[in-house]
């Protein structure tokens, strides 16, 4: 019997291909988490992939100033400390630091990714760069959501596979896409996190429900915000060094996850995009997809 | 606790439910075990989402084993010149030697031992040939070379792989002084020209570093390798426990090898017999060793350490083992001004 005071709350929901089990000291990340996945599979009986632990930071810290310390199967020992009050983002970035230090099922590249035509776009690019941003707005007009945090490379079939989790919003972009998305596909709105203001946004429909179907990639664009039109052809070589660096997992692979990359490099054609306005990121990306070879 | 009893007998996890499977995984992960569990497992029929977790960490163990030996390797060719003995320890000598103790298992840092007497050159070799010093600060690198039993940890600058060079076993500062140059001159020639403990030395190595240093974190996973070891080594050589007991007596150690032996016993079911003659060993559990117990189970089924108490009392056995309680409380309050907390 535990205490009702140092109760674990718990909740099992699967993205993709990966099930989570996330355990958390206190009641409102979880209540979070059961509202915006509450589409998703939620597996009541299942061998998990990851375990995700939302710990108190420090002895008193369940209770008082409460402070989360993220943890789980994999962690970081030096993981900066976060407010209760973003509990919702905590659990997000558990999730992540497990895909990022412990999936090897596919080669993770930090990369957004929509889908058309049975065909995939994949933007990668340093945080800011707008990747995230480009992809919520393309998945609110006519394009599959497959993800805008980790694109998942198959390693036999080449395929990139969902990873539709939430999608962060930071700062400008919250204002943008919640124009155009209804308030129950909205999380809270997350003040003073350390990359700014935060709001998650929950994928269509249809992103969820595909979320177990792949595509071949046809398309790898490297956005930039923020600056004045331009596209600019960019080297094999500089991808591939790009890509790796993009990759979480690309090192723990090896020789499958160096034949993987080697083949999105050498048969997907890509290009460099710099652009001043999400409107216009999207001009650009549709006009380039709809000149692709 | 699932894990101690799905390592010592692989058929139990046949019965787990998803929830068991879960405990297990936690606990396998956080003890850096789950590669031996894999190995252990086996093809045994299990749920295809726990197949998956095993085939990756069955995946991530084989890439650790090729690294270890690429380590291993490059610091081979870094000191060959010098003409000293380099004796691989711990988790890249098993591996190096084929050993069971070597399946599955998870391989951090390089751990060599040289002859004290060549630390310099072997130190100026290996800065020779790419490997750099982690730790900037002086104080702590002053309490390695007078007080450890081995050089502050290097780093191999484009590799991004640790090195600890050992010229002994156990702190200077710890009560038993093992001998370090009859565990060089004992060493096995491998045919690439690296070393390797005597078997009963190893077992004796990995018993004084699960019970006569540090605090027992990833205790269950030394007792693991020493239960491997002894099982392998004894079933080749039918008096391989007196070796051990007579090797440890060499060295100090007759004490942890005793409480080792007692605990993989009990834990993993090693064949250690008790003896009657000419000396009496009996290997059943003593009152303390419940203790060594309840700490190498105190981890639930989220993967997270329980018996708070216990886990920091063992943190204060490692450091009393280390040095005197002066040395203790001089060393403590340098750290503590410098700003480390424990736990």
């Amino acid at each position: 019997m535990t205490l009702p005071l140092f109760q674990t709350h718990q909740i099992m929901l699967t993205i993709g291909p990966a099930t989570f089990r996330i355990a958390s000291a206190w009641r409102a990340p979880i209540d979070a988490l059961e509202r915006l996945y509450a589409a998703y599979p939620r597996p009541a009986d299942a061998v998990a992939d990851f375990t995700v632990r939302l710990e108190p930071a420090g002895r008193l810290r369940r209770w008082l100033r409460p402070s989360i310390f993220i943890t789980g199967d994999h962690g970081l020992a030096d993981a900066a400390p976060m407010s209760l009050a973003h509990g919702l983002l905590a659990a997000e970035m558990g999730m992540n630091l497990q895909m990022a230090l412990g999936w090897r099922r596919h080669l993770l590249l930090h990369a957004s990714s929509v889908e058309k035509d049975g065909q995939v776009l994949v933007m990668t690019g340093e945080s800011g760069s707008g990747k995230s941003t480009l992809a919520a707005q393309l998945g609110e007009r006519g394009w599959r959501l497959l993800g805008d945090e980790f694109a998942l490379l198959d390693l036999v079939t080449g395929h990139v596979m969902p990873f539709p989790r939430l999608v962060s919003l930071k700062n400008r972009a919250v204002d943008v896409v919640a124009a155009d998305v209804p308030a129950e596909r909205m999380g809270p709105m997350l003040m003073g996190t350390a990359k700014g203001n935060i709001r998650h946004l929950v994928p269509r429909a249809d992103a969820v429900a595909r979320m177990g179907e792949g595509a071949p990639p046809a398309m790898l664009l490297f956005p930039r915000f923020g600056h004045e039109t331009d596209v600019r052809a960019v080297g094999q070589g500089e991808i591939f060094m790009r890509l790796t660096q993009a990759s979480t997992n690309y090192v723990a692979l090896g020789e499958a996850g160096f034949d993987a990359l080697t083949r999105f490099v050498a048969t997907v054609p890509a290009c460099a995009i710099d652009f001043p306005s999400g409107e216009a990121g999207m001009a650009m990306v549709e006009q380039l997809w709809a000149q692709r070879g | 606790m699932l894990l101690v009893r799905a390592l010592r007998d692989p058929a139990s996890v046949d019965a787990l439910s998803p929830g068991q499977w879960n405990a297990l995984i936690a606990a396998a992960r956080a003890e850096r075990l789950i590669g031996s569990l894999a190995d252990r497992v086996g093809d045994r029929p299990v749920p295809a989402a726990a197949r998956a977790v095993l085939d990756d960490a069955l995946l991530d163990t084989a890439r650790e084993r090729r690294q270890a030996l690429w380590e291993a390797d490059r610091a081979r060719v870094a000191l060959a010149a010098l003409g000293v003995p380099v004796v691989l320890l711990k988790g890249t000598a098993y591996v190096a030697a084929g050993l069971d103790a070597g399946q599955g298992r998870f391989i951090g840092d390089l751990d060599i031992l040289v002859p004290r007497d060549a630390l310099h050159e072997v130190e100026a070799a290996l800065i020779a040939a790419g490997w750099e010093w982690v730790k900037e600060d002086p104080y702590d690198d002053a309490y390695y070379r007078q007080w450890m039993h081995e050089l502050p940890p290097m780093i191999h600058a484009t590799r991004d792989r640790m090195i600890d060079v050992h010229h002994t076993i156990l702190p200077l500062t710890a009560r038993p002084r093992p001998d370090a140059a009859a565990l060089i001159a004992d060493a096995v020639t491998l045919p690439d020209g690296l070393h390797l403990l005597s078997p009963a030395a190893m077992v004796c190595h990995a018993a004084a570093h699960m019970l006569a240093d540090g605090d027992m974190q990833g205790g269950l996973r030394n007792l693991w390798d020493i239960h491997l070891l002894c099982t392998q080594f004894s079933a080749a050589q039918e008096d391989f426990y007196a070796s051990v007991y007579e090797e440890a007596a060499r060295h100090q150690l007759t004490a942890p090898i005793a409480r080792a032996l007692r605990l993989a016993r009990h834990l993993y079911g090693t064949p250690v017999p008790d003896y009657r003659a000419p000396i009496t060993v009996d290997h059943r559990l003593r009152w303390s060793d419940r203790l060594f117990i309840a700490r190498l189970l105190a981890r639930d089924g989220w993967g997270r350490e329980t018996r708070k108490g216990l886990v920091f009392a063992f943190y204060l056995r490692s450091h009393l083992l280390r040095m005197p309680p002066m040395m203790l409380a001089r060393h403590l309050l340098t750290k503590w001004r410098k700003g480390h907390r424990p736990v």
